[in-house]
């Protein structure tokens, strides 16, 4: 029954060329879009560190000198972050799904949205012109007064992702009046998909931080083009003001990073269970918890800056807050999978990859946000272990859980689940050599940053260095995977995996205006206690027995 | 409502809306997002300028009296004005005046280029006088230390704010073409008054300009 619906033309295919594309306002084409362009600089991104860890295999050199290491460190970062983390699950993914789940023909304002997109790329270029010119090497922080006074492109960084910042607030203010206003008739605010409250929260930050850091980096282009003096020391500014501004964007901006994530998390947790979702409204409200949250921590990055000590037991305090709302939701996901019908296919695997990496990533942040603990691990290897546990172990494993998951649905075909598994497991054995190790070594006093090490350090730092490349390996094989997917000649139907949600009632790949007809809530997005469906892909796959099992 | 789309629907409303109303609400929301927004970017200077006013009280002081009260509260007294036609103007679109419209957001405009002239004013009066901020002030009259921030201050604050003003002036501009052109009617007149709350938030950071650079001590 669910192919004959694919009769209809395709988003893909319909209307043509390239102009067609490059002017597009159908949701569903900007989200490739971001797709293609977040992966662009994720591969980028992925090799600078690849060649980062490579240089740090021995303390002496390898491939490049100090200075290269600072700016290979600096654009791994700011590409990693600006240009691939953030805009990652929303832009890509949350542009393709969000008006699909509620039920909308499109997002409230889709040529902001297509608008969002070159800001996008505009910005990107600006980033890219730093390389050219002297890349940056302060580090994605731009601390000041350093990155007022090294000689390095600073400006043209910090304008490209000052430009990047409208791109992400043009998206949030999308996602936010779309899903007040475009809901489809029936569907409550506690009937929507997880995934959408997800996307909620991040867009109020995305909306009310990102001005914050926009305004921070006008004043730093502005103290290096004129010397206006309100972050220099000398002038009797304050450079403590900058990091204020900083983090009160970029702390916010990490769960910007990982909400979306979360809500991928339940969406793939509750389908490969095929169980409801267990505390459906504990989630909802814990990812505005945590965006709440996230507005009160900024000062816990900051506990050796010299702000006072009250403050920073005040910001200490606060920050084991966030632990609460995100252990609801790793009890609820937990809770899910108890005496589910659980099915392992490749999203699944990553969303419980996810689980184990994300507690590991969440614990050490509470290590961290510890005040004592934290002046002797500041600035360490540990910083930056936990730091990828929660952006790569959790951000990144729910965004390939996510493009796991709807890859059918988004170019309507299958890849090879067997190649999926091998890779799934292969980047979960990289990434654990990788960063596990980090911990280690910063517990044992490595700082983090630096382009050389005493010798005591090596054998882990090798150990680290092989996990990347181990990593990388894997990342460069679902790269082929996925590129050999569209040869494939298997039919995928609509809804592959017998989800509930609303994006699988359409056809796969969807028609250009969503739906054939105007969709209307039927059923809650988790109601798997009154409906069983039995997916397209267990059919093809002698899912005789998965019929059975539910 | 239809399964394909825009067959029944009125030439301004956007195939994905259900409804004109839906429409609207839509945009009415995305806009006051849009000032949050823009609330915020104000925010990160007023707070620049609250450290730096509890650091250097004196030299606060000091600094502002070589502001002019009276060109800033002219201007103050400009920009209510011009928000005042501006709001007449949404009225009279509802009434379906379009003549009417068009000559109030003409006097709206006239009024944003009366507060850029006046500001310009001020500025060469103390770019004139080395009254500049960070490295590039040389004014030697003011007493306290560090009196260079109060400028950058001033200068940063009232420059974002100019620059929104500019693009205020283009944005009635446009509306003052579209209402030429005649997109608008007693039904619809959406664009117009989303202008006019950027245009009343320009008036309204102003408002906090003014006394806080202008009249404090």
């Amino acid at each position: 029954m669910s192919h004959d619906s694919t009769a209809a033309l395709s988003y893909l295919q319909e209307p043509k060329g390239l102009k067609s594309w490059l002017l597009t306002v159908d949701h569903k084409r900007i989200g490739i879009m971001y797709l293609c362009a977040i992966m662009f600089f994720f591969f980028v991104g992925g090799a600078l560190a690849v060649i980062l860890r490579t240089e740090l295999l021995r303390p002496e050199r390898i491939l490049m000198d100090a200075d290269t290491y600072n700016q290979f460190f600096t654009l791994h970062g700011a590409i990693m972050i600006f240009l691939f983390i953030i805009p990652s699950i929303p832009a890509a993914l949350g542009n393709f799904l969000l008006p699909l789940m509620v039920g909308a023909k499109d997002v409230a304002f889709p040529r902001l949205n297509l608008a969002s997109w070159y800001v996008y790329v505009f910005g990107a270029l600006f980033c890219l012109y730093s390389i050219i010119s002297g890349a940056v090497d302060t580090g994605w922080t731009f601390y000041a007064p350093y990155s007022t006074t090294t000689s390095t492109s600073v400006i043209s960084m910090t304008l490209g992702v000052f430009i990047l910042g409208f791109s992400s607030i043009f998206t949030g203010l999308n996602f936010i009046v779309t899903i007040h206003k475009l809901r489809m008739p029936g569907m409550t605010w506690f009937k929507m998909p997880l995934m959408v409250w997800g996307l909620y929260a991040t867009a109020i930050i995305q909306v009310l931080a990102t001005p914050v850091l926009a305004i921070t980096l006008v004043l730093l282009i502005m103290e290096r083009l004129m010397g206006v003096g309100i972050f220099d020391p000398a002038m009797g500014g304050d450079p403590v003001l900058f990091q204020h501004f900083f983090w009160f964007y970029s702390h916010p901006a990490v769960y910007i990073m990982i909400l979306p994530g979360m809500g991928i998390i339940s969406e793939v947790i509750s389908t490969f269970s095929h169980r409801k979702i267990f505390g459906y409204k504990a989630i909802a409200y814990s990812s505005l918890g945590i965006a709440f949250v996230s507005f009160l921590v900024w000062g816990h990055h900051m506990f050796t800056s010299g702000q006072s000590e009250i403050a920073a037991m005040i910001f200490s305090f606060l920050t084991f807050f966030v632990g609460i709302p995100s252990g609801i939701k790793v009890f609820n996901w937990v809770t899910t999978l108890y005496k589910g019908s659980i099915s392992l296919e490749t999203p699944m695997i990553y969303a419980l990859m996810f689980l184990f990496l994300f507690m590991i990533g969440g614990f050490t942040g509470i290590m961290l946000g510890a005040l004592a603990l934290d002046v002797h691990l500041h600035d360490t290897y540990f910083v930056v272990a936990h730091f990828h546990y929660v952006m790569m172990g959790g951000t990144v494993m729910a965004f390939l859980a996510g493009i796991h998951y709807w890859w059918p649905k988004m170019f309507g075909k299958m890849y090879s689940e067997r190649w999926a598994k091998v890779v799934a497991v292969i980047i979960f054995v990289g990434f654990n050599m990788t960063f596990f190790t980090q911990f280690i070594l910063g517990a044992k006093g490595m700082p983090r940053r630096y382009y050389t090490y005493l010798d005591q350090y090596q054998p882990l730092h090798g150990f680290s260095s092989v996990g990347a490349w181990v990593l990388g390996a894997g990342f460069m094989i679902m790269a082929v995977y996925f590129i050999a997917s569209f040869w494939s000649k298997r039919k995928v139907g609509d809804n592959p995996w017998g989800a509930l949600t609303a994006e699988w009632e359409t056809s796969s790949p969807p028609p250009q205006h969503n739906f054939l007809t105007d969709p209307v809530f039927k059923h809650g997005p988790y109601d798997y206690d009154k409906i069983a469906v039995v997916g397209d892909y267990y059919k093809q796959s002698g899912g005789t027995k998965m019929a059975e099992k539910i | 409502m239809s399964t394909t789309h825009a067959d029944a629907h009125p030439k301004f409303l956007q195939h994905h809306f259900g409804t004109a109303f839906q429409q609207q609400e839509s945009s009415k929301l995305g806009m006051w997002l849009f000032l949050l927004t823009e609330v915020l970017f104000f925010g990160g200077l007023f707070c620049a300028y609250a450290v730096f006013n509890a650091w250097y009280p004196e030299t606060f002081v000091n600094a502002h009296k070589a502001l002019s009260w009276q060109l800033g509260g002219l201007n103050t007294m400009v920009l209510i004005i011009s928000s005042v036609t501006v709001a007449l103007a949404i009225r009279s679109m509802q009434l379906g005046k379009k003549k009417l419209t068009f000559n109030l957001l003409a006097i709206t405009v006239l009024l944003a280029f009366v507060f850029l002239v006046i500001k310009y004013f001020e500025y060469s009066h103390k770019i004139h006088l080395g009254q500049l901020p960070g490295n590039l002030y040389t004014y030697t009259g003011i007493e306290g230390t560090n009196p260079h921030l109060f400028f950058s201050v001033y200068f940063m604050l009232t420059g974002l704010h100019g620059v929104h003003v500019v693009a205020g002036i283009i944005a009635i501009s446009w509306m003052m073409y579209r209402v030429h052109r005649g997109d608008f009617s007693a039904e619809y007149y959406t664009p117009i008054e989303m202008t006019g709350l950027y245009w009343h938030l320009v008036d309204l950071v102003w408002i906090f300009l003014f006394p806080m650079l202008y009249l404090i001590g």
